[in-house]
C-alpha cells in the first residue's frame, strides 16, 4: 500500500472519533421521562399514541388551517371543547412546559423553539421573579 | 409535512410548465393582473376571482378613522395604541433604530405626503393622525415576499406566518406606507433591569427576533364576533368604524357612502382598506 | 488541477494566510450578529437594508460583468480573448458566491433561507433572483472547469459544454435584470422606480467587472509569467470605456428627469445622494454620502479619460489606475448610493441615515476574502494551466 504510514494512523484516528460518543456515553443512565398528566381530563385531542408521535404535525396543521385558511372551529376532546392553538389550548390543560414538553424533550434531545414566541405560564413568573 | 411537499411539487411542476412555455404562462400572470385590476370591493366582487383564492361573496374588512373625533378627544389614540400593543406583546426598545410599531401617530405631512401642501390650515399642522397597515386590496409586500410568510387571507387581511418569515425584509422594502416593523434584537430581552414588554400578554405569543410584524386588524377577535382592540378601545365616539367594506348595509360602508374619506397614496394603486375623515 | 492551488512561492502562501485570517474575523462577527440578532448591524427600521444588500447588488454585476469577456470569445470568435476568458469564468464563480454570502448574512432567519424553496412564490422577485444566481453559478462552474480541463488535458472541450456556453451569455443578463427588478418594481420608493435601473445596472457591471479583471491581470503580469497581451487589453479598455460612459449617460438622465420635472419625489434622494437633504419639520440636513458620492462621479469621469489616455500611450501603470477609479466609482455608485439611497427619505419621508457597525464591517471584510480567495484558487488553477500548456507547446 502506498502512504500506509499516513493512511493506517488517520484511520485510527476517524474510527476513534467516531466512536468517542458511544464511549463517552456508556454507563450514563438517563432517567426516563415522566410528563405530568393533568389533573381532572381523560383525553386527548387525538389518541394517546397519535398524539405522543405526532403533536408537532397537529400543532403545524392547526397553525395553516387557523392563519392561513381561516378555520378557527374548536376541537372536541373528552366532551370539551378547546381552540386549535399552542398557548390557549394545549397549555389550558398542560400548564407547565417544564413538568410536561420537556420531560420528553429532554430526553429525545430535541430542542423546539416554540417557547422563544408562545408564552407558558412559568415565563411570566420567572420575568416576575428576575425584576 | 405531506400537504407542504405536494404544494411544493404542484407549484415546481407548474413553473416547469411556465418556463417552457413561457408565452402562454405570461397570459395567465397578466389575465391575473386584469382581473385584480377589475377590482373586488368595488361593484363587482364575483370578478375577482384568480389572484387570492376569495370566495365571489368575500368579506373585506376595513376601516374608517374619524381624525376630527380623535383631535376633539386628546389622549384617545393613545388608549387605541396601548390597547393594541400591550395585548399584542409589542415591545418598546426605547430607540428609533429597533422600534416595533403596529398603530402610531404621524404628523399630516408624513402620513398623507402627497396631499400635503405649504399652505396648510393650523389643525393640520399641529395634529397628529393615527396610521396602521392599510390591508391593501393589492399588497406590494404580499407581492414582494419570497416565502409566502405575508399573504392575504380570505377576509382580505394581510396576514404574517411568523414561523415561515425569514427575515429577508423585501416586504418592509416594498410597504409604501411604512407599516412593518423588524425584530432587530430579541423582544424578550431587557435594557437596565426593564423588560422590551412591559407585562406579557399570555394570550398572544410574542415574536423572536429575526421576523417582521405588523397590524394583523385582530383577526383572531374578528373569528369570535369582535371588533379589533383599537376600535373597542374608541368606545361609542365613532372614532375609529370598523367592517365588512363588501357588505353595503356595514355601517362601514354607509360612513364611506356619506361622508368625504381620502386614503393614503391612492396613486400607487394598492388600493387600502383603510379611510380616512379629515 | 485543483492540486496546483497547493503549490506557490511565500507570497502566494502570505496572501492565503492572510485572507484566512480576515475569514476568521468575520465568522467571528457572523457569530456575534447571529447571537444578538441583526441589530448588531447599523440597518434600523427605516433603513431596513444596509452594506450587505448593497454589496449583494454591486457583485451581481460584478458577475455579470464576465460576460464582456465570454461573449466575444465564444459568440464571436474573438481568439485574442482566448487567455483572459476563464478569468471572466472563474470571477463569476467568486462573485455569486460572495452573493449569496451576503444575503445569508442579511437574513434574520438564516436557517429557515430554504424556505424560499419549500414554499415557492413566482410572484416574487427574490424567487426569480434565486434560480438565476445559482444557475448562473452551476454554468460557470461547469463551463469553465470543463473547458479548462479539456485544455488541461490538451484537447478540445466536448461538445455538450456549448449549448451551456451559449445559455450563460443570456443569463448574465438575467442575473442583473432580475436584481434590478428587485428594487424597480416597488411602490413609494420613487429613486428605484425607474425603467433605466436595470440598464444601468447592466451599464455599470459591464464596467465594473472588466475593470476588476483587468486590474488583477496587471497584478498577475507583475507577479507571474501570466499576460493575457496588450491586444485583449486594448480591447478591454474599449469596452470598459463604452460601458461606463453609458452610465454616465443613464444616470445623467435620471438627474434631468428629477430636476427638470421638478417633482419632489424625484429629486428627494438625489438631492441626499449629491447635495444634502433637509429634514421637513427641522430644517436638519443629512449628508453623510455626499461626499462619497460626489468622489464616485469625479473618480468615475477622470478614470474614463485616463483610460483611453492609457491606452494611446500605452501604459499598464495608468491603465491600472484608471481601472481602479472606475471600479471604486462604481463600487460607491451602486454598492453604497443606490441602495441606501432608497431608503432616504422614507415612504412617510422621514429622514433616517445609516452607519455600518463595526461587526458589520467585519462581516462584509469576511466575505470579501472569501471571494478573494476562492478567486485566487481558481486563477491559480488557470493561469498554472495556461502556463503549462505554452510551455509543451
Amino acid at each position: 500500500m502506498y502512504d500506509a504510514g499516513k493512511i493506517i494512523p488517520g484511520l485510527i484516528v476517524f474510527v476513534g472519533l467516531m466512536l468517542f460518543a458511544i464511549y463517552y456515553n456508556v454507563g450514563n443512565k438517563i432517567e426516563d421521562p415522566k410528563p405530568e398528566k393533568p389533573v381532572g381530563y381523560t383525553s386527548c385531542v387525538l389518541p394517546l399514541e397519535e398524539i405522543r408521535a405526532e403533536h408537532m404535525v397537529l400543532l403545524n396543521e392547526w397553525r395553516d388551517e387557523v392563519i392561513r385558511e381561516g378555520k378557527r372551529e374548536k376541537v372536541e376532546a373528552g366532551g370539551k371543547m378547546y381552540e386549535k392553538s399552542l398557548q390557549n389550548g394545549c397549555m389550558h390543560c398542560h400548564t407547565s412546559q417544564e413538568k410536561f414538553c420537556d420531560q420528553c424533550h429532554k430526553y429525545a434531545s430535541v430542542n423546539p423553539y416554540c417557547w422563544d414566541c408562545h408564552v407558558t405560564p412559568e415565563y411570566g413568573k420567572a420575568l416576575g421573579e428576575a425584576n | 409535512m405531506d400537504s407542504t411537499r405536494r404544494k411544493f411539487l404542484k407549484i415546481a411542476g407548474l413553473s416547469a410548465v411556465a418556463g417552457i412555455g413561457a408565452p402562454a404562462g405570461l397570459n395567465m400572470l397578466m389575465n391575473k393582473n386584469v382581473q385584480a385590476a377589475g377590482g373586488h370591493g368595488d361593484a363587482a366582487p364575483a370578478a375577482h376571482g384568480g389572484g387570492h383564492g376569495e370566495a365571489p361573496t368575500g368579506k373585506r374588512y376595513g376601516m374608517v378613522i374619524d381624525t376630527v373625533k380623535f383631535h376633539e378627544r386628546p389622549g384617545l389614540a393613545e388608549k387605541a395604541i396601548k390597547a393594541c400593543h400591550s395585548y399584542h406583546n409589542v415591545p418598546d426598545f426605547g430607540n428609533n433604530k429597533d422600534e416595533i410599531k403596529w398603530l402610531w401617530n404621524e404628523r399630516f405631512a408624513n402620513a398623507f405626503p402627497d396631499k400635503s401642501h405649504y399652505k396648510k390650515d393650523d389643525d393640520l399642522n399641529s395634529n397628529q393622525f393615527l396610521v396602521l397597515c392599510n390591508h391593501c386590496d393589492n399588497p406590494p409586500c404580499v407581492r414582494a415576499c419570497p416565502t409566502k410568510a405575508t399573504f392575504k387571507n380570505k377576509d382580505g387581511i394581510v396576514m404574517m406566518d411568523f414561523h415561515r418569515c425569514i427575515g429577508c425584509r423585501f416586504c418592509m422594502a416594498a410597504c409604501p406606507y411604512g407599516a412593518r416593523s423588524f425584530n432587530w434584537r430579541d423582544p424578550r430581552g431587557e435594557k437596565d433591569g426593564r423588560p422590551f414588554i412591559k407585562e406579557t400578554n399570555k394570550l398572544f405569543p410574542t415574536r423572536m427576533r429575526g421576523v417582521v410584524e405588523k397590524c394583523n386588524f385582530c383577526s383572531w377577535r374578528l373569528a369570535q364576533g369582535k371588533e379589533p382592540l383599537c376600535v373597542e378601545a374608541c368606545g361609542g365616539t365613532g372614532a375609529m368604524v370598523f367592517g365588512d367594506l363588501n357588505d353595503p348595509h356595514s355601517e362601514v360602508s354607509q360612513v364611506l357612502r356619506t361622508r368625504f374619506t381620502i386614503q393614503r397614496k391612492p396613486t400607487l394603486g394598492t388600493k387600502p382598506s383603510v379611510f380616512y375623515i379629515i | 488541477m485543483l492540486e496546483k492551488a497547493l503549490k506557490g512561492n511565500g507570497t502566494y502562501w502570505a496572501w492565503m494566510f492572510l485572507l484566512l485570517g480576515i475569514m476568521g474575523v468575520g465568522g467571528i462577527c457572523y457569530i456575534v450578529q447571529y447571537n444578538y440578532g441583526l441589530g448588531a448591524t447599523g440597518m434600523s427600521r427605516d433603513v431596513t437594508w444596509g452594506i450587505y444588500i448593497s454589496q449583494f447588488t454591486f457583485l451581481v454585476g460584478v458577475a455579470a460583468g464576465g460576460l464582456m469577456l465570454v461573449l466575444p470569445y465564444y459568440l464571436h470568435h474573438y481568439k485574442d480573448f482566448g487567455r483572459i476568458t476563464i478569468l471572466g469564468e472563474f470571477m463569476a464563480i467568486a462573485a455569486v458566491i460572495m452573493c449569496l454570502l451576503f444575503i445569508m448574512a442579511d437574513l434574520g432567519q438564516p436557517l429557515r433561507a430554504l424556505n424560499v424553496v419549500f414554499h415557492p412564490t413566482p410572484n416574487s422577485m427574490l424567487f426569480y433572483d434565486m434560480i438565476v444566481l445559482n444557475g448562473y453559478l452551476f454554468l460557470n462552474v461547469i463551463c469553465g472547469w470543463a473547458v479548462l480541463h479539456a485544455e488541461y488535458k490538451g484537447v478540445k472541450y466536448s461538445n455538450w459544454v456549448k449549448p451551456l456556453i451559449y445559455l450563460s451569455i443570456p443569463w448574465a443578463i438575467s442575473i442583473h435584470t432580475v436584481t434590478a427588478y428587485l428594487y424597480c418594481g416597488l411602490p413609494g420608493r420613487h429613486f428605484w422606480l425607474t425603467a433605466v435601473l436595470a440598464p444601468r445596472f447592466l451599464a455599470s457591471a459591464f464596467a465594473a467587472g472588466p475593470a476588476l479583471l483587468l486590474i488583477i491581470a496587471l497584478v498577475m503580469k507583475q507577479t507571474t509569467k501570466f499576460d493575457v497581451g496588450r491586444v485583449a487589453q486594448n480591447k478591454l479598455v474599449t469596452i470598459i470605456g463604452y460601458a461606463a460612459i453609458v452610465n454616465f449617460f443613464l444616470l445623467g438622465c435620471e438627474v434631468f428627469v428629477g430636476y427638470y420635472s421638478n417633482i419632489p419625489g424625484h429629486m428627494h434622494t438625489l438631492d441626499y445622494l449629491y447635495f444634502g437633504l433637509a429634514d421637513h419639520h427641522t430644517g436638519e440636513v443629512f449628508n453623510n454620502l455626499v461626499p462619497f458620492m460626489r468622489a464616485s462621479v469625479v473618480m468615475g469621469l477622470a478614470g474614463i479619460a485616463l483610460l483611453f489616455y492609457s491606452r494611446k500611450v500605452q501604459s499598464d501603470a495608468q491603465l491600472a489606475v484608471a481601472c481602479v477609479l472606475i471600479f471604486t466609482s462604481f463600487w460607491i455608485d451602486k454598492g453604497l448610493g443606490l441602495v441606501l439611497g432608497g431608503f432616504v427619505p422614507t415612504p412617510l419621508e422621514h429622514i433616517t441615515e445609516y452607519y455600518p457597525t463595526a461587526v458589520e464591517l467585519g462581516i462584509t471584510a469576511g466575505i470579501w476574502a472569501t471571494g478573494g480567495f476562492i478567486l485566487t484558487i481558481l486563477y491559480k488553477v488557470a493561469i498554472s494551466v495556461k502556463l503549462e500548456n505554452e510551455k509543451t507547446a
